[in-house]
This record gives C-alpha cells, structure tokens and sequence, in this order.
C-alpha cells in the first residue's frame, strides 16, 4: 500500500517534470492546470475540510495578480504612466531587474492577500452556512467592481504585467521558467496541506466541520483556526494569482483577476467535482475538470458558460460527492475501512 | 469624486426621490425572495436573472409595436410558468438538501440563463421607451420620469395584491402552513410539492413584474441580474423574512443609499458599494448576534 503510493507520487513528479518536453504545446495549459489544482486544493481548506463554503477565495487570487504586477512595475517605473500607456511598453525591465521584481512581487503577493485574510476572516469568518457563502461572494465581486474604478491599476481597461525581458532567451523559455514556477508551487501546496491536515490542525478543521458548537464547547478556540486556515488559502493563491497574472500577461479587473464567474466558479466546481473533504479529490477533480474544459469548450465554442452552468447544476444535484466519494463507495476496502457484510446486507434488503 | 451634491443641496432631493422610487421596486423583488426563503428554505442566486428574462418579455413586446406597460400583465403571466418549469426540472431536488446546494445549484442556472440570454437577446444594453413624460418638482429643480412613478405605484399595487391573497386564498394559506411546518401541513392533506411549485411560480412572476417595470425605467443587459439577487437578499435579511413593512422601508433606505453612493463616489463605483455594504451588514449583524450570545452566556 505504501510502496503503491509512492509510485503514484513518483509518476506524478516524472510526468510534472517531463511534461514541457513531452508535450511543448500544451506547456500553458498544464502550467493552468498545476494553477487550478492549487486553486481547488485551497478551496477543500474551507469548503470541504471546514464545512465554510466560500465564494470569495477569488478575493486573494486578483488580490495577489494585481499586487505581483504592481510591485514589479513600481519597483522601477511609475505604475500610473505604465498603466496609462497601456499596450505600448515605453519601459522595458532589464533580465535583472525582471526576476527581481518578479520575486519581491510574489512573495508580498502571498504576504498581503494573507495578512488581509487575517484582517477580515474575524469579522467574516464568524458567519455561518449561507451567510457566510452570499458574504464572500460579495466580497469577491465587491473588489473587482472597485478595482475597475481604481485609476492607478488601469481601471476597467486593466493593465498589462511586465513583458519577458529581451535578451535572455525566447518565449519558449519563459513559458518553461513559468511552468516550473506553477509545478513548484502546486507541489509546494499539496505536499503542505498534506502534513496539515495530518496534525492537529487538520482534525480542528474536521471538527468545525461537523459541529462547530461542540467543537468550542470542547475548549477549542476555533475562531483561531478558521483564521489560520484562510491565511493559509490566501497565501497560496494569492502567489498562485501573482504567477498567473504574469503568465498570461494582462491583468483585467472582472475576466481575469476577480473573476467570479470563471475562475471563482471553477474553484468550487472543481473541488466537488472530485469529492471535497478529501486530499486526492481536488487534484482529481482539477484534472477532470480541465480536460473537460479543454476537450469541449471547443465544441461548445461560444456556448461554454451554458455547459459550465449545465455542468454546475449537474454536478451539483446529481454528484455532491464527488469522485472520491463515489470510488469511496463502491471500494470501501481500498479507504482503509472495514465493512460489517452483515449490516450491508441487511442495508440492502432495507432498500 | 463628484460632491456636487454638496454644493447644489436640491440634489439630495433629487436623489431621495429617485431612490424610494428605485427601492420600491428592490422591495417587490425582495418580496419574492423572502418568499421562496421562507417557505422551501433555499436561496436564489437566479433571482436577478428571472428579473432581467421578465424585463426582456416587455422589451419585446415594445418592439413589437405593444406599449411596454403591459408587459406587467403579460410577464408575470409568462414567467409564473417558467419558474414552476423550473421548480420541476432543477429546484424541487435542492428543496430538502443543504442549502448551499441550492446556493450552488442556482448559481449555475444563473451562469447558464445569463449566458443564453446573450446569445438570444444580444448583448447590448436595451431599454423599452414607454413615453411617458416627464413630472417637474420644486420649480424645475427636480425631475422624475413619470415611468419610475408608474413603476412604484405598480409594484405597491402587486404587493397589496399577493398579501392579500396570501392572507385570503387557499393556496396563500397552504403556504403560510407550509412555511411554518412542511411535514405538519403535508400530514394535515397539504400537497407541498404543488406549494412548492407555487411559490417558486408566484416568486419569478413577481421578479417578471419587476423585469418589466425595470425595463421602462432602467436598462437592460443580459449580464447585470447578479446585483439584483444581491440587493434582494440584503434586503430580507436587513428587514427578516416574513416583516413585510420591513421589506418595503429597507428596500427604500437601500434605494436611498444606493442614489447618494452614485452622487457622492461616482458611477463606476454604485455597484461595488452595493456589494461592500452587503459584507458590512453581514459583519455588523454577526458582531450584533455574538454580543447577544455574550449575554446568554
């Protein structure tokens, strides 16, 4: 059984890191892919392991785009007359100044969007159930309204991130350094939410879950670990944001940064697609999700936000466990659980 | 940032009058949410676009040469079976389920109604002229389009309307029981999936009234509903389900708020502040309930 997981986990690195030369055309869409299984892997953090179903994670992506562009920018030109100059790049970054900025930029765009979690997640945080679901949304599409009234970062027009700097290599390197980023960070994601949930951590978080009453009745401050898990959502995606905002290089207030309507929806989608609650799900539900996406938006060409909305209500109605939660029932062996015969017989029978 | 408001004190007339006008009709949408919440505990997040499907009926009939103002007979009519198609399809399966199922669920239907009203209607911004003129206050100082006038003393209209057939009829009172106990009123002989049906029925008609009577006043886009939900849902849960005078005076105050936030931010922010405030409120009554459970404690 072990021996069998860590044949997975080998497969999975050999295929992240082999991937941009196996296949070189699908470099971007599977530096997407790593984006969306962190993305989704976040989302499980409050809305399958904690029971708070959030809308609003997107708050921390375009958090986290807008602040990694900014700083790139700002770091060495005035942002104002680049965001006014829009398409046309009247400053050019040297390669040092690039990864510089680059850098400096991702780490504040996990940095803030954190410590903005930690700021509202006492007063949101403290919501429950529905209330908490209509709340975050709102948030979410609360700040990319002001974001599009907010001059400095472009407004609605948006801005553009810093370009690939010359002299260092083609586009084809960048989209290698860009995927690697993505693989790295996705790993990163994964392999910590992975401990987390095996600690103490985790099993708090299970416990808000299945009746937050009792759990502070039992002398745990839950508010305290509400908040620690949002930051730590925040944090990733808000690097995760960063990465994406540079990797596809505009930056626009309500379709790419806070987009509620994609990559806000397809977080949660994702997530239950594969089974929420679990480890494995997200990822799972990621990958299918994508190679949906992928293989049928282009026949759909036009209709996709029909079949997403199809899909949701779907989903939604017909698979709320996911795909976890299905293999989970049909192989209950393979999950570790022992099953009484005679009670699944006369389960059965019941039906 | 625009203070003209300050400067030309008339103005806020202006804008309070606008505002109740605007609030009204945020009531009678309110009104069907609260409804819906009530009576088969799930929330809508396709409110809003029911809303823009009933302005889109009368925006084709005025296009059809029928003055849109009738397009509050005709709605209502048309979007009653389109909920209770709905109810039958999608939403009598969330009904019993978690509520964020229906959160998500509805949010999906959302998505797609958004999304095929684009490719049915096109996705310009479209408004019914009703010709209606013009009424001028205070010497010429304040102007309100007699549409928007028409439109609140319609909405007033369809709410005395519905409480009273809530309060009289026999299907009002199958869903008051139903709101108040289902499985007792299921026991008693009440048929709670036709309720159900009902009550989803009577909310889009209510949001197609409303639909209509946004599209000779405002304008019309497949892709503004969203804001309408929001609006309502703040709506209910600032006055509590089942207060209906309080419906009415938050969906004025909200109308009112929503006015001034134009005047005093700026256009491009009128959204983002309707969503800001919902966050606000949702905090302040959460800091409000905690305080309460202090003292129970």
């Amino acid at each position: 059984m072990i021996k069998n997981k860590l044949f997975i986990y080998l497969l999975i690195l050999a295929f992240g890191l082999a991937a941009p030369y196996l296949f070189p055309a699908y470099k971007l869409q599977i530096s997407i892919l790593w984006i969306f299984i962190i993305l989704s892997l976040t989302w499980d953090v409050q809305g399958g392991q904690m029971g708070y179903n959030t809308f609003g994670n997107i708050l921390f992506f375009g958090l986290g785009m807008y602040l990694c562009s900014s700083i790139q920018i700002g770091l060495f030109f005035p942002l104002a007359e680049w965001t006014a100059s829009g398409g046309e790049k009247t400053f050019v970054h040297t390669p040092i100044q690039y990864f510089q900025g680059f850098f400096i930029g991702l780490i504040l765009a996990g940095i803030i969007p954190a410590l903005v979690a930690a700021f509202i997640g006492y007063g949101i945080l403290g919501l429950r159930g529905h209330y908490f679901a209509i709340c975050t949304l709102g948030l979410g599409i609360a700040a990319g309204e002001i974001a599009g009234g907010i001059e400095l970062i472009g407004a609605g027009q948006g801005m553009t991130s810093p370009p690939w700097p010359k002299g260092i290599g083609d586009t084809e390197l960048r989209s290698e350094f860009f995927y690697y980023i993505c693989f790295a960070l996705m790993v990163c994601t994964f392999l910590f939410l992975r401990w987390a949930y095996q600690t103490r951590f985790g099993l708090v978080l299970n416990a808000i879950r299945d009746n937050e009453d009792k759990a502070e009745a039992m002398g745990i401050y839950t508010m305290r670990y509400k908040i620690t898990g949002w930051v730590v959502s925040a944090f990733f995606v808000g690097i995760a944001g960063g990465l994406m905002g540079n990797m596809i290089g505009y930056i626009e207030p309500v379709e790419t940064a806070f987009a509620g309507r994609t990559f806000g929806v397809f977080m949660v989608i994702m997530a239950i697609l594969g089974g929420k609650g679990t480890l494995w799900g997200p990822v799972i539900g990621a990958t299918a999700f994508h190679v949906f996406k992928e293989g049928f938006w282009t026949f759909f060409l036009g209709w996709q936000y029909v079949a997403l909305g199809a899909l949701i209500v779907v989903v939604v109605v017909f698979f709320p466990e996911g795909i976890m939660g299905w293999l989970r029932e049909k192989y209950p062996e393979r999950f570790g659980e022992v099953i009484d015969e005679a009670d699944r017989k006369a389960q059965v029978e019941l039906e | 940032m625009d203070l003209l408001i300050f400067q030309v004190p008339i103005l806020m007339v202006q804008a309070s009058l606008d505002g109740i006008l605007l609030g009204i009709l945020f009531a009678l949408i309110a009104y069907g949410m609260a409804l819906q919440w009530g009576v088969m505990n799930i929330i809508n997040i396709a409110q809003g676009e029911l809303v823009i499907l009933g302005g889109y009926i009368a925006y084709f009939m005025y296009v059809a040469g029928i003055h849109p103002a009738f397009g509050v007979i005709v709605s209502p009519i048309i979007m009653y079976f389109v909920g209770w198609a709905l109810y039958k399809t999608i939403i009598f399966r969330v009904v019993d389920r978690d509520m964020f199922i229906s959160i998500l669920a509805t949010f999906g239907i959302s998505i797609l109604t958004q999304q095929l009203m684009n490719f049915i209607f096109g996705s310009d911004v479209v408004v019914a002229q009703s010709n209606f003129g013009t009424t001028f206050l205070f010497n010429y100082m304040v102007t309100l389009p007699n549409a928007k006038i028409f439109a609140a003393g319609v909405s007033i209209i369809f709410a005395i309307f519905l409480v009273i057939y809530m309060r009289k009829s026999k299907l009002g009172r199958a869903i008051r029981a139903t709101a108040q106990n289902a499985r007792a009123a299921k026991i008693l002989g009440v048929d709670t999936e036709k309720v159900y049906a009902a009550t989803f029925g009577i909310n889009a008609a209510l949001c197609g009234v409303a639909g209509s009577l946004i599209a000779i006043t405002f304008t019309l886009h497949p892709y503004v509903g969203l804001p309408y939900t929001v609006r309502s849902f703040m709506i209910v849960i600032i006055a509590g389900l089942g207060n209906l005078p309080g419906v009415a005076l938050s969906g004025m105050g909200l109308g009112v708020f929503e006015q001034f936030a134009d005047y005093i931010l700026g256009t491009e922010f009128r959204i983002g502040s309707v969503f800001l405030l919902l966050v606000l409120i949702l905090v302040y009554r959460r800091f409000k309930l905690s305080r309460k459970r202090e003292y129970l404690k």
